[in-house]
């Protein structure tokens, strides 16, 4: 099933709403009473009486993060200002067989920080500090609450910025986009954030601080940072993040342009790419999302658009004069009938708040909807978004385009209006369909939303029992006791049980009194 | 071979797969002598071998064209070496997408000619030639390139691996953007065998570059190579590599790799030349020795890699200067001074201790700079005598990891960090 929202995407609770029935993602109001009660007087003496929260009106404001289909009470929730209270915390829900789950700025679009009835939720909203700008190493050191944008604010004045801008980078949190593996528009030429966060500091769910990877690259031994960054909260929790700064371009040129059909502007983007230029972003809208966004935020697209394309490039200017020169071609050669660039830095920002406000604009045009974040191969984008359409027309429910084209990540929005009866399963249906055609095509069910609790039934058809058994592994090494934000990702848990293997002979250094601490 | 004898395990082995040979010295571990080579076929064929190794109790190591080989530590015992050579297809180059999908004994010259021929390439440097894509996986092998597109980790999209108990598993996928699921293919990523075998790979792609031109400039003292290094990484002239070399007489040099097209990498050199000052050049060809590992000039030699924050460069280069001159040992120095990495030979001829110490004094200054220093390769008595990882924080995690995977310590047994 996946989740819908309402209007106001990233809104509170509604109270009087009904949560949706506990399920075995949630666990059940109740359960580990006595534990949880442990785990309250342990944050109640490390932490200021705000920062433990039991009231049941206060705790009804964490039951969902930004896919508010899916609403949960915790039994508790935590806001530790230091690594040493939420190490303190995770290690009293360790000794208790208490669940948490974390959760930074809750706009999560996959249901991963949804709370457990039965279980803790550790909000890192109070850990915002920037340790370090270290400019000479490219590299900043922060805490798992600051928001995504203020890395980008605090390096400028160096000349650096935080490359993965996700839509929501004016809220979303550094620690959140680490769980989640976040992207953005310009991870096409920049990479997600995995690519950037090149070290954290990482309580295991046992209550351990261990860090991972650091200023320099390459760290001995198993790569786990590079497993923990998308593990969806389920491996630990980050309470600092070594990220990289790229430099500010020289020069940057935001361009959109107009075209008649979705299928002029996918052509466009492809031989775009098939020429060799690697645009910083590269991303698509049809008529239907750009009539949201023009009813939303008054960005003044084309008149008649089909379909807009916003293509960024960047670099050193010499390179970028080129690459204008190649895109301006491949455009025109595909039927677009208006390009307009940027001139400054104010027209810049109206282009692409039409773009980034896309998800919430579509609430101006419906009053309910369901956002995907399916992936294809970019060369299968024209026969997938005709197969949308058919299916649009079939169904009769509408479905607005907004996506990354450069990278055929879809974010299909599906429009109803769940007064209506019927009206949200018809768009559920459709919402499947559309992840179908995706694996179909040999693509994934999430690009940079994550699976949650919101795609975990659409795990299986993406992968084995193997496969899945085998990621399972990782969680087993991880959290043995399935305590750090259980439910998520897995559709069954894998029982981990003792592990059988013992080291059968010492390390030939350490029989040989020339080593002890490898 | 200790639990079982050898033509048990050669019965058991050749019901699994259809090339099984008894091993000659040439299949040697570094120095551990094996007794089978099995080379499948395929990744169930693979798949099989491990069952019945598994189900025999021998330790497998896998092989692809064994140029990496005595990288990390001797295993424990190498029963079986499980050859991936013959599973070397290049199965697909969507070039399209900009992606290829691969078996992991093909070679890596094979699929850079492959994507080649679409005016793209794997973006990954090849340090010790002829190698295979699982060998430059299983290592995290990466060359000077690293500066702009990164390493393995930013590269591979999707990974098909075989456990140790025989069981096939796959994460990741064909599209480049996908967070479904642990991203499995980055925890292989330079596990040394100890962790799975992996038998296919997928791939992102990147155009190759119209123009490229390589800028070098002397330098004197580390200060100076890192005032110059700095210079060029917070310029706005997008450097594909920033190398740093210091011969064995103390003679270094800077060189700036920019790629791009015909007139921009143009006006970007004569912008770096700027950076750089006097005596700089600038040429279309590779100077000698580029991305080259110092150590494989010399044979015999230790070949270590040191890592650090930018910013430790100066200090790292100092330490192992002088620890090296102490000690009466010879040093050259190459690498991604731009990237924080820089690997570094000591002379065939020096003494086991003379190794030590110079290890020790550099690891110091690298851990206290971010980093660490790995003694990658060397002769035995060295390896036998120096902690060749160092300290690995987070040990026990990894343990916890291996135990998970391979509880009877079957993949390559004590070749990885503390004698996984």
């Amino acid at each position: 099933m996946s989740g819908t929202h309402g209007t106001e995407t990233t809104a509170g609770p509604v109270l009087g709403d009904t949560p949706p029935e506990a399920t075995s993602a949630t666990g059940e109001a109740g359960d580990n009473a006595a534990g949880i009660a442990a785990v309250g007087r342990v944050a109640r003496e490390l932490m200021p009486e705000t920062g433990v929260i039991a009231d049941p009106t206060q705790l009804r404001t964490y039951e969902c993060d930004g896919l508010a289909h899916y609403r949960v009470t915790p039994a508790l929730v935590v806001l530790p200002e230091t690594t040493e209270q939420l190490a303190a915390v995770v290690k009293a829900c360790s000794e208790h067989g208490v669940p948490f789950v974390a959760r930074g700025s809750g706009t999560g679009l996959s249901g991963g920080a949804l709370p457990r009835a039965d279980g803790v939720l550790l909000v890192t909203s109070r850990m915002r500090t920037i340790h370090e700008v270290r400019r000479a190493d490219q590299r900043a050191i922060v805490e798992p609450g600051v928001i995504n944008l203020d890395v980008t604010r605090a390096a400028t004045p160096e000349g650096y910025y935080y490359a993965p801008d996700p839509s929501s980078q004016q809220i979303c949190s550094i620690g959140g986009n680490l769980a989640e593996n976040s992207g953005g528009a310009h991870c096409l030429k920049y990479g997600f954030t995995s690519n950037h966060v090149l070290g954290t500091e990482l309580i295991t769910p046992q209550g351990d601080v261990v860090q991972l990877g650091g200023l320099a690259p390459d760290s001995p031994g198993y790569d786990l940072l590079g497993t923990v960054v998308g593990s969806e909260g389920t491996l630990g929790i980050a309470t600092t993040a070594t990220v990289r700064l790229v430099r500010l371009p020289e020069e940057v040129r935001t361009l959109l342009v107009g075209f008649h059909t979705t299928d002029d502007a996918g052509a466009a983007t492809s031989a775009i790419i098939s020429a060799g230029v690697l645009p910083a972003a590269i991303e698509m809208m049809d008529a239907l999302a750009i009539e949201a966004a023009e009813a939303a935020v008054h960005c003044n697209y084309p008149d008649g658009a089909g379909a807009v394309l916003v293509i960024e490039l960047d670099g050193a200017s010499a390179e970028v004069e080129h690459e204008y020169a190649l895109v301006e071609r491949f455009c025109q050669e595909n039927g677009s009938f208006e390009l307009r660039l940027a001139i400054d830095a104010t027209e810049r920002a109206l282009i692409w708040r039409g773009r980034k406000s896309a998800f919430a604009a579509v609430g101006r045009i419906s009053p309910d909807y369901i956002v995907q974040d399916g992936v294809i191969p970019r060369t299968a984008l024209p026969e997938v978004l005709r197969a949308i359409a058919e299916l649009s027309e079939s169904s009769g429910v509408r479905v607005a385009n907004v996506f990354h084209a450069g990278d055929g990540n879809l974010h299909p929005l599906v429009l109803f209006d769940d007064a209506k009866p019927g009206a949200g399963e018809a768009a559920e249906k459709v919402s499947g369909a559309i992840l179908d055609l995706c694996i179909t095509h040999g693509g994934a069910i999430t690009g940079e939303h994550g699976v949650g609790v919101d795609k975990a039934a659409y795990m299986p058809k993406m992968f084995t029992d193997d496969d899945l058994d085998t990621m399972q592994l990782v969680r087993c090494a991880f959290d043995p006791g399935n305590i750090s934000n259980p439910g998520k990702i897995f559709p069954t848990p894998r029982l981990c049980g003792e592990v059988p293997g013992k080291r059968k002979h010492a390390h030939p250094l350490v029989e040989a009194g020339l080593a002890d601490a490898f | 071979m200790t639990t079982v004898d050898l033509d048990t395990a050669r019965t058991a082995l050749s019901d699994a797969c259809s090339d099984v040979t008894d091993a000659t010295p040439a299949d040697a571990v570094d120095g551990v002598p094996a007794a089978l080579v099995a080379r499948p076929g395929s990744t169930e064929e693979t798949a099989a071998v491990l069952r019945a190794a598994a189900a025999a109790g021998l330790t497998v190591v896998p092989r692809g064209q064994g140029t990496k080989l005595t990288w990390g530590r001797p295993p424990e015992s190498a029963d079986v070496v499980l050859d991936l050579s013959r599973m070397n297809r290049v199965l697909d180059h969507a070039a399209g997408d900009l992606i290829v999908d691969t078996e992991a004994g093909a070679l890596l010259s094979d699929v850079q000619r492959t994507a080649g021929s679409a005016g793209q390439r794997l973006a990954l440097d090849e340090p010790v030639a002829g190698g295979t894509v699982g060998g430059m996986l299983a290592t995290n092998a990466s060359g000077p390139g690293r500066v702009a597109v990164g390493t393995a980790r930013d590269l591979l999209i999707g990974v098909t691996v075989v456990r140790a108990d025989g069981v096939v598993a796959k994460a990741g996928g064909r599209v480049v953007k996908n967070v479904a699921g642990y991203d499995l293919g980055k925890l292989v990523i330079g596990s040394f065998g100890t962790l799975v075998v992996v038998t296919r790979a997928v791939f992102r792609l990147h155009p190759v570059p119209a123009a490229r031109r390589f800028v070098t400039v002397p330098f004197g003292t580390p200060e100076d190579a890192s005032r110059l290094v700095q210079s060029v990484v917070h310029a706005q002239v997008v450097p594909a590599a920033v190398e740093v070399e210091w011969r064995v007489d103390g003679a270094g040099t800077v060189g700036v790799l920019l790629e791009g097209t015909p007139a921009g990498v143009e006006a970007r050199t004569t912008t770096t030349r700027r950076l750089l000052g006097a005596g700089t050049e600038a040429a279309e060809a590779a100077p000698p020795g580029w991305g080259v590992l110092p150590w494989t000039d010399e044979p015999g030699s230790t070949g270590l890699k040191l890592t650090c924050a930018l910013s430790g460069l100066a200090p790292v280069l100092t330490a192992v200067r002088r620890a090296a001159e102490d000690a009466g040992v010879a040093l050259t120095v190459r690498g991604s001074g731009g990237a924080g990495v820089l690997y570094a030979a000591l002379g065939a001829d020096a003494p086991v201790d003379a190794v030590a110490d110079v290890v020790a004094r550099t690891r110091a200054v690298c851990t206290e700079h971010g980093g660490a220093l790995v003694v990658v390769d060397g002769p035995p008595a060295v390896k036998a005598a120096v902690d060749t990882w160092g300290p690995v924080p987070a040990i026990d995690l990894m343990r916890r990891v291996k135990e998970q995977f391979d509880p009877e310590r079957r993949l390559a047994p004590g070749r990885f960090v503390g004698g996984i």
